[in-house]
């Protein structure tokens, strides 16, 4: 469906409204509670009746990722439709259908590193949520430094067999399958990385979540003892891994850094100033009476809006075909340092109304602020260190050599 | 609004670029400066008229499409990045502008021809203290008959040096600090009571005090409503800053390419100083600063081109981010240089002192902040 002109994509368009009008239902066109987020899977749990049914029609047409070609169950959309599609998506504020890994990060990656069979066997599961991943990649040793993973991967003939562990793992408890790196030949490091699928119901997986110091625990330590795993789940070659683990990242680092983990705010969320203002005040001619503090608040807020407007110009120039090397270390790393100071600022604004951890006496939302302050502090860890992205732009971006 | 430019707008960048990076390398301030010239430099004003820099913004007929804020913005990005002196930024931007929103069809008939043919230049006098206060104006103008009688003390005006005009902020009604009650007028730099002062600065770009001592203007000087000049002074002074945050962008770029250089260079220890993972880190930093400065840099061009109604905000944005890059960005090129980077042979120091005009100019960044807070409500 190449549109070559505007009248039919405008065409495009109203056809798009005509059936967001008849198949988006109502509750999915109003803010999502975090309770409602789909993730979908084998045991997926839809809340809301409603917003299966929106998953169950956006999957149909393959629209959960618009410019995937059709053959696997993508929605085949030129650049320009997909733009259509999100705008008028954005119009009626529909909730995204799915939250997905594999939309995000394993699809991309395998539409260009697999295989026709696997892209048959897999893509189209995840368009429609019904494969839930998880991503194998850190390991206790090898975290920063990835390549070093040591999880074995051996040849028995008709099938492989993986022994290791991995370590934040994210939803490995509640996933159906693991896209993973594997260390297939001991003998050299990078060029010894195979990039492997399995079941995580496979005989030898075992999924133990972490409690993080925010209380939460969307992270596992994965064991892998024995676990078999048919030859036709290798991805690539073996011993190409890691240029597939490479672009995979990519993803990842995109993926994060678009929303800014959510750092640049946004409409009816409350920001730092609307806390100071609350909890500290302001003076006569508005401005919050804590000086120091309103500095700062307005150094973030200008930093927040220079990110978007980043994310915004980098998007045009690589639409316009303008190429922006290595942005996804760029905005990861400005996105994690966003949305680390902004959540300090919340709870600094907050005062001890931000210090509470559960139970009555203190706002609900103010608990809840709490609870995503500690968690940010992974934002700088997590899909590549703050320090890694630094490297990345300075050998990548920058040019300058390593150290002899 | 759209990030990417225009091929019309593309093409102006390439011959600014080109013509800065020939015409006027540092060296040819670095001239300018020992021969005590003040960065009054008639030659390059000559050459810059004839590629018609001064005209960017001035349609050839009134409603013609010109190259607009978003292509004067390259040529003050191109100038910045070689520190040049040059009148573009009084002249081809604040003064076209303020003719433009606010000047009657004659005084547009009269200067705006003369400034797009770079035969006529110009000089805002605004600040009367050492800090940027637009609406601190003391400067009286009083009605006297047919005209005003202005008297009064203006601060540290850029160009005011060379200039033929000047555009000077004088109060007509109310006290320092009051929006209302600022008017604008047109004075040759020539008229009887003009008392100029050249000044030497610390960026060899030179500036002027100017003194108004009894000066008769007629009212056909007024430029904009009497009393009501802030409404034409507010906009002009976003577009300045907005301007001035393009040639810091310039300067930032320029300073921040030669550490680069001068990293993938110098050796110590046996190892290039660029392979220091502390060095390696500061540069990725500033890069990141760069990248995030740039995208405010053009947001705001394109948003006061556009007419938008966040161009205050995007203004302040764009000044106050460029401010801060370009205060560390040359003082990170000194540093990074070392010795070298102290001497006055070598070039980081022209950038950390002109940096430290650009940023004074047009409202600080900790001015542009507080602005910026005030426009989000806190």
């Amino acid at each position: 469906m190449a549109y070559d002109n505007a009248e039919q994509l405008e065409e495009f368009r109203l056809e798009t409204r005509k059936w967001l009008e008849e198949n988006c239902p109502p509750s999915m066109r109003t803010p999502m509670p975090d309770d409602e987020v789909v993730w979908g899977g084998r045991n997926a749990v839809f809340k809301n009746p409603e917003s299966k049914l929106w998953l169950d029609r956006m999957g149909e047409k393959g629209w959960t990722s618009p410019e995937w070609p059709k053959e696997y169950g993508g929605g085949g959309l030129s650049r320009a439709e997909a733009r259509v599609l999100e705008q008028e998506l954005r119009r009626i504020k529909a909730r995204p259908p799915l939250f997905s890994f594999g939309l995000w990060m394993f699809g991309p990656a395998l539409l260009e590193f697999g295989n026709h069979e696997q892209k048959l066997r897999f893509i189209p599961d995840i368009l429609k949520g019904k494969t839930r991943w998880c991503q194998g990649y850190s390991e206790p040793g090898a975290g920063s430094d990835l390549a070093g993973l040591q999880t074995r991967c051996e040849d028995k003939g008709d099938h492989y067999l993986i022994n290791g562990q991995k370590v934040w793992t994210s939803y490995a408890d509640k996933a159906d399958w693991i896209f993973c790196l594997v260390r297939t030949d001991t003998s050299t490091k990078h060029e010894g990385i195979s990039f492997i699928l399995f079941d995580m119901k496979s005989p030898g997986v075992e999924a133990r979540p972490i409690q993080l110091i925010s209380g939460e625990s969307p992270f596992c330590e994965t064991f892998f003892t024995d676990v078999k795993v048919p030859k036709d789940q290798l991805v690539g070659r073996v011993n190409g891994g890691w240029e597939i683990a490479k672009r995979l990242l990519q993803f990842e680092r995109s993926s994060i850094s678009a929303g800014g983990f959510g750092g640049t705010g946004g409409s009816g969320i409350l920001g730092p100033e609307d806390y100071a203002k609350q909890h500290i005040g302001t003076d006569e001619s508005g401005r919050l009476t804590d000086g120091d503090l309103r500095g700062r608040i307005t150094d973030h807020k200008m930093y927040a809006k220079a990110f978007s407007l980043t994310v915004q110009r980098q998007t045009e120039q690589a639409k316009a075909g303008q190429a922006v090397g290595h942005t996804a270390s760029i905005l990861k790393y400005a996105a994690a340092k966003m949305n680390q100071d902004r959540h300090e600022l919340l709870i600094e604004a907050l005062g001890t109304e931000g210090l509470g951890w559960e139970g009555e006496g203190f706002d609900k939302g103010a608990k809840k602020v709490t609870r995503q302050w500690l968690r940010s502090k992974g934002n700088s860890i997590e899909g590549g260190t703050s320090e890694i992205n630094l490297n990345v732009i300075a050998k990548r971006v920058l040019g300058l050599k390593e150290h002899q | 609004m759209s990030f990417i430019l225009t091929e019309d707008q593309d093409m102006l960048r390439e011959t600014a670029l080109s013509f800065v990076a020939g015409e006027l390398p540092v060296s040819h301030l670095r001239a300018l400066r020992d021969k005590g010239a003040n960065g009054n430099d008639p030659a390059t004003r000559k050459k810059l008229a004839e590629l018609g820099f001064f005209g960017v913004i001035i349609p050839d007929e009134p409603g013609a499409e010109t190259f607009g804020l978003v292509g004067l913005g390259q040529i003050l990005e191109a100038q910045g990045r070689t520190l040049a002196a040059t009148p573009l930024l009084q002249t081809a931007l604040i003064a076209a502008s303020a003719l433009q929103l606010g000047g009657t069809p004659a005084q547009k008939v009269e200067w705006l021809p003369k400034i797009a043919a770079g035969e006529a230049t110009f000089a805002l006098a605004l600040d009367e203290s050492a800090h940027f206060s637009p609406y601190s104006v003391s400067t009286e103008a009083e009605r006297n008959g047919q005209g005003f009688t202005l008297n009064g003390l203006k601060k540290f005006v850029p160009d005011a040096h060379y200039a033929d005009m000047l555009i000077v902020a004088a109060r007509t009604f109310g006290e320092a600090g009051d929006r209302h009650g600022i008017s604008l007028f047109l004075v040759p730099r020539g008229a009887k009571g003009v008392g100029i002062q050249a000044l030497n600065t610390v960026d060899s770009h030179g500036a002027a005090h100017v003194s108004l001592d009894d000066v008769h203007v007629p009212a056909s000087a007024l430029l904009g409503p009497a009393d009501e000049g802030a409404d034409i002074l507010d906009p002009v002074l976003d577009r300045a800053a907005i301007g001035l945050a393009a040639e810091m962008l310039g300067s930032a770029q320029a300073a921040f390419d030669m550490t680069l250089d001068y990293l993938n260079n110098r050796k110590q220890f046996g190892q290039l100083i660029g392979s220091f993972q502390s060095l390696q880190h500061r540069a990725a930093k500033m890069f990141v600063e760069l990248e995030m400065t740039r995208s405010c840099v053009a947001a705001a061009l394109g948003a006061a081109d556009a007419g938008k109604s966040d161009v205050a905000e995007l203004a302040s944005l764009a000044k106050a981010k460029a401010g801060e890059l370009v205060h560390l960005v040359s003082n990170e090129c000194v540093q990074m240089h070392g010795g070298i980077g102290m001497t006055d042979a070598a070039e980081p120091g022209f950038y950390m002192k002109r940096a430290r005009v650009q940023e004074a100019l047009y409202g600080s960044a900790s001015w542009h902040r507080d602005r910026y807070a005030k426009i989000n409500g806190y």
